[in-house]
């Protein structure tokens, strides 16, 4: 089913839309790299217990004798900590893969989450305008004027100490975002002719939304969306440093990160330089992958 | 227009109204503000004549009830821990965060918009890769670690600049201001490259998509094709119409700036209203937090208002009035 | 240049630099504290950091040494004349910054302001309130009468600081901070003050004591520990408090900086639910499989020594401290009057604790949270999970809740706890601990308000009652000493450490540290050469 937005050259050969985007994808080498790390990142995050030689959310494998050691030393339980161990003995090199599980989980969740939510009310907000926009966009100056860390300690009052309380509290920040950006793209586009003619045609107006609204908002939502991704493991970090994120017994990267930040002056630098190395590494990733979707989702840009 | 306006303002008060009475719940839950700031060895008597002092004897309806009534006539509160008129203390820490913030936001500007524009211009060019590459570091990092790294390298090992605090200052309407000396100037930098490095890099992607975008309208293959000279294309055409994305979200990020510098401001032991946000937010000094969210949220309303009308100017396809109603 | 010409040479333009620097140097000096000033009101808001700089300008009638001993300050001497009088003869000569003189008036009033300061917080009324009348028998004495005889009342005057009768009349909290009342007969004098951000002071020539060092003090507040420890590397202030333990074993082997430390009088504990009776649930204990135990273990005395003698004080203390603390076995410190001699920081024995459990009739342990907070006491959230990990080794399966101060406290004051670590910074009178945290909640005594474990124990009751009417200082302290001990023994709390007040300095400085904690600018002064 070809979209109404596509320029009819393009459809020359004949393909089905997932090959064709199979293809356009793999035109960037980056790209195809960035996606080639992102799954390796995501097989370790997912097969962690196998792999690490410890685990670090046990507080019996862990041991304060073999705290801030060295890369390379060897522990109290017979393994060479590759990585050096944090304050605790936490083993750095299980810790981070252990930790790229809960960053995943706590950046592409909310991330996800709150584009769901954000996207829809966005363009329901530019579409029926009115009062329905009013209100939502009220919804989100409120929103965007309450401050993070409020929301989180709010969450951590009602419903305690958790990772799932993380994702709560960042979608509950970040979906204001993603309805500003989308209702401010949706309303030039809603003007357009294409949205007319579909009016038109009296086509359902989820279809509208969904099928010719949405595609073409895309663009700016990819780029905010790559984005946020990181910002929220960037923020669950900046949480962690306020001590309102995930639980100390199952650090994050960010958490990580944060725990180490102490030792910064005092030269044991790897127990925040690797986690922040990783992050990195998965941030880069997410984006190299992010930026070539964007460039292949947006109607816009086909040659 | 009026009536815009006019319906914009009463939606702003309800607003501001909302968020009065959720704050007043949410500190109410977060726990007693007279359990965090009391002497530990205070005993119960010393304790119920603090709850007394500070009006939190009363059930939280009648707390917020007096709110209202003094707040109507302009009084939002005392802080609890400052013994001072919450909006005095606000006002007072407000020229810190501004100059921070607008410091930033140029920043990010100066620097993101010739970047943005040129990895737009050519997006398989070499630097433009780096460009982008670069973008990613600007919002991978947590602002904390950073500013850390900042301090280390600027101030401690390599001695070029004040590592916190915020200097000399120099008077303008009454308030004191940084940016007016230049000592002033050197203690802002580093804590306004901290912040602006998030805003550069969305800067650089939101102009570098806008550009792409807008290369391949008809507009503006017609004006090439017209002869125009390439310069005028990209900064008549092309620039205008990339403008809409960039400004929703550089007025909300100035905003967000403005609001929430938090993490900047502390590391930096910059004397601003971030700081003093987080401070009442930690000892749940209430009328703090109310007065300051109030304030935020009329802010967030006039930036976006804002927003909303540099749209219809920029771009006649918005109308203000929507047909909807 | 000869090798031995070249080594004068550099000695000579050191000594020249140095003594240069030290010209210049002792003319201001910069200091940088973690926690932020809220008020210059004396008497606003009983807080730490306000105490310290309330003392830097003002005074109180009994100063205290660095080691927390009474010292004469605005009075010269005490003592009671009756069982219900205390007198206090008064230093002559004395005079706040704008010239006014001192006068047992001043501290009439002073007394009289505590319990009136509007919206205080906290505030420093429990210091008047034994005193039934105040009677000026002439310009430099005055009686305090109380309704019981009254011990404490020296120790109650090391926490009031004297304003004056006709500047403060009507001087409101805002006056102060804004500088303008902040008058007062202590050492320094404030110049402004940039409330979150700085207080500049000048010297007080007249002071009535020890001059102080320098002409000029910036007085900055750095709240995040590792801007402040750069702030001291960079040089761009001279002096910080609080420095973290995770920069010591840097800053020991900087030629740049001094260190100067002191055992404090701040005890790092774990409070436990004394509030559910035996055969009750505790909230956060279970058995291994996860179900009520139908009883609370922590009853029995067997069960709190077996998760004492479970923690490795010493490793805490080295590993997680970086050796900034004691291990402890009790409240105060070695050296202060009512440490209880022969009570020393529990011995690690997990074995002796599994046997302990086993004979409590928990032989495979049981599962238990451990609560605590993440921002208030040094290293608490890393403390807590290394006990985690000891208590996990002797079958007591431990998780860990670490949580901001915030929403930590109130629920700890609920008891909503299971086990909680939390600190007390005590005065040195072993009366203070008992009377917070060991003693039977007691509204109408004012007991037990920091008592968040509940814990009651009728002998260590009725020798704090007695201790607190006996005028007798000899058989005071035997009495506190001995109801400490009995706490002690039946484990009402497990104490871990006590800290180390540690600050630091650029070379140029010196500084005496004190164990109550305060950071005051007249304690430093340039380093002798």
């Amino acid at each position: 089913m070809s979209d109404a937005v596509i320029p009819a050259k393009i459809a020359d050969k004949v393909e089905t839309p997932f090959r064709r985007f199979v293809s356009e994808f793999a035109e960037s080498k980056v790209a195809l790299g960035g996606l080639v790390v992102f799954i390796i990142i995501a097989l370790l995050a997912i097969f962690a217990p196998w792999i690490t030689p410890q685990n670090p959310y046990d507080l019996a494998e862990l041991d304060i004798m073999d705290g801030r050691m060295e890369p390379g030393t060897v522990g109290g339980a017979g393994f060479t900590f590759l990585l050096g161990t944090d304050d605790q003995g936490r083993d750095m090199l299980s810790g981070i893969i252990y930790g790229l599980r809960i960053s995943l989980i706590v950046g592409a969740g909310s991330a996800l989450i709150a584009c769901l939510i954000g996207a829809s009310l966005g363009l329901l907000a530019a579409y029926a305008g009115g009062r329905t926009d009013s209100v939502i966009m009220r919804l989100v100056d409120l929103q965007l004027s309450f401050p993070t860390i409020l929301a989180a300690l709010m969450i951590l009052a009602f419903l305690g100490k958790g990772i799932m309380n993380v994702v709560i509290a960042l979608v509950l920040v970040e979906w204001a975002y993603y309805a500003r950006t989308v209702r401010g793209t949706a309303l030039v586009e809603r003007r357009r002719e294409y949205i007319e003619a579909a009016q038109c045609l009296a086509l359902p107006t989820h279809r509208i939304l969904f099928r010719h609204l949405l595609p073409n908002c895309l663009p700016p939502l990819i780029v905010v969306g790559t984005m946020q991704v990181a910002r929220a493991i960037a923020l669950e970090a900046t949480l962690s440093f306020l001590g309102l994120g995930v639980p100390i017994t199952e650090p994050s990267l960010g958490l990580l990160i944060a725990n180490g930040y102490e030792y910064m002056l005092s030269g044991k630098y790897w127990i925040s330089f690797y986690p922040g190395i990783a992050l990195l590494i998965t941030i880069v990733s997410i984006n190299l992958v992010g930026d070539q979707l964007r460039d292949v989702l947006n109607p816009r840009l086909k040659k | 227009m009026t009536v815009y306006l006019v319906r914009r303002i009463l939606q702003a008060l309800l607003v501001v109204l909302a968020m009065s009475l959720i704050v007043f719940i949410g500190v109410y839950a977060i726990g007693d503000p007279v359990e965090i700031l009391i002497s530990p060895d205070a005993d119960q008597i010393e304790r119920e004549r603090a709850v007394q002092a500070l009006g939190l004897d009363l059930p939280l309806w009648q707390q917020y009830a007096v709110f209202l009534t003094k707040a109507l006539q302009g009084d939002l509160g005392r802080s609890f821990v400052y013994n001072e008129p919450a909006l005095k203390l606000i006002l007072q820490r407000m020229p810190a965060t501004l100059e921070l913030a607008f410091g930033a936001t140029i920043i990010a500007l100066i620097i993101g918009l010739p970047l943005g524009l040129y990895a737009g211009l050519r997006p398989e060019g070499r630097f433009s890769r780096v460009i982008m590459a670069g973008s990613i570091l600007g919002f991978s990092l947590p602002t904390f670690w950073v500013g850390l790294m900042l301090i280390m390298v600027f101030a401690v090992y390599l001695g070029w600049l004040p590592s916190t605090g915020r200097g000399d200052t120099g008077t303008l309407l009454g308030l004191q201001w940084s940016f007016l000396t230049w000592d002033g100037i050197r203690h802002m930098t580093m804590p306004a490259i901290n912040l602006a490095l998030f805003k550069i890099s969305l800067v650089i992607r939101l102009t570098r998509a806008g550009v792409r975008e807008t290369m391949l309208m008809d507009y503006v293959k017609f004006a090439r094709a017209k002869g125009l000279s390439p310069a005028r294309v990209t900064f008549v055409h092309v620039f205008k119409n990339i403008l809409i994305p960039v400004v929703t979200v550089v007025g909300l990020e100035l905003g967000s700036t403005i609001a929430f510098s938090v993490v900047t401001e502390s590391v930096f032991a910059w004397p601003g209203m971030g700081k003093l946000i987080i401070d009442s937010i930690n000892v749940l000094d209430r009328p703090v937090i109310v007065a300051y969210l109030m304030m935020i949220v009329l802010m967030f309303i006039a930036i976006n208002l804002i927003v909303d009308l540099t749209y219809s100017m920029l771009d006649p396809r918005v109308r203000l009035e929507s047909k909807g109603t | 240049m000869t090798g031995k010409l070249r080594k004068l040479a550099l000695v000579a333009s050191t000594a020249f630099i140095g003594l240069s620097a030290q010209g210049a140097l002792a003319q201001s000096v910069t200091m940088a504290v973690a926690a932020p000033v809220t008020s210059l009101d004396p008497h606003y808001h009983q807080l730490s950091p306000n105490n310290a700089v309330a003392d830097t300008i003002f005074d109180k009638l009994v100063n205290t040494d660095a080691k927390s001993n009474n010292l004469p300050g605005l009075a010269l001497s005490w003592r009671a004349v009756e069982p219900n009088v205390w007198e206090f003869k008064l230093r002559p000569n004395v005079r706040f910054h704008n010239g006014n003189e001192f006068t047992a008036e001043d501290v009439a009033f002073t007394l009289q302001r505590l319990p009136n300061v509007p919206n205080s917080p906290s505030s420093f009324a429990a210091y008047s309130r034994p005193i039934q009348a105040i009677e000026i028998v002439d310009p430099l004495t005055i009686r305090f009468r109380t309704a019981a005889p009254h011990p404490l009342m020296p120790l109650d005057m090391t926490n009031v600081r004297i304003l004056d009768r006709e500047t403060h009349q009507n001087a409101t909290t805002e006056e102060f901070n804004a500088g303008r009342a902040a008058i007062g007969t202590g050492p320094y004098r404030v110049v402004s003050h940039r409330s979150g951000d700085r207080i500049e002071f000048e010297r007080n020539d007249n002071y009535w004591g020890d001059r102080a060092a320098f002409q000029r003090v910036i007085y900055r507040m750095i709240t995040n520990d590792a801007a402040r420890t750069a702030a001291l590397l960079a040089g761009d202030v001279e002096f910080i408090d609080q420095v973290p333990t995770s920069d010591l074993a840097k800053l020991r082997q900087d030629n740049r900086i001094a260190l100067s430390e002191t055992v404090g009088l701040r005890l790092i504990f774990l409070g436990l639910d004394h509030l559910r009776p035996a055969n009750e649930n505790s909230p956060f204990i279970t058995d291994n499989d996860g179900k009520p135990l139908g009883r609370n273990p922590l009853q029995d005395v067997r069960v709190r020594r077996a998760l004492s003698i479970a923690i490795d004080r010493k490793a805490i203390v080295d590993r997680v401290m970086e050796g900034a603390a004691v291990p402890a076995g009790q409240f105060l410190p070695e050296g202060v009057y009512t440490h209880v001699p022969g009570v020393t920081p529990p011995p690690f024995d997990p074995d002796g604790a599994r046997r302990l459990l086993a004979e409590a009739g928990y032989p495979q342990g049981f599962r238990i949270q451990l609560n605590g907070p993440n921002d208030r006491y040094v290293n608490d959230a890393r403390i807590i999970q290394a006990i985690g990990q000891m208590w996990t080794r002797i079958g007591v399966r431990t998780t860990v809740e670490a949580q901001p101060w915030t929403t930590f406290i109130g629920r700890a004051g609920r008891a909503d706890f299971s086990s909680h670590l939390i600190g007390w910074g005590s005065n040195p009178d072993g009366s203070h601990p008992l009377r917070n945290i060991l003693a039977t909640v007691t509204r109408e005594k004012g007991w037990g308000s920091s008592n968040r474990g509940r814990y009651s124990n009728p002998r260590v009751d009725g020798l704090l009652d007695q201790s607190l009417v006996e005028l007798d200082e000899a058989k005071r302290v035997q009495m506190v000493i001995e109801a400490q001990r009995i706490a002690a023994e039946d484990v009402g709390v497990i104490p871990l450490h006590i800290q180390t007040n540690i600050w630091g300095m650029r070379r140029h400085l010196a500084h005496d540290a004190r164990n109550d904690e305060l950071t005051r600018a007249q304690d430093v002064r340039p380093a002798a050469r």
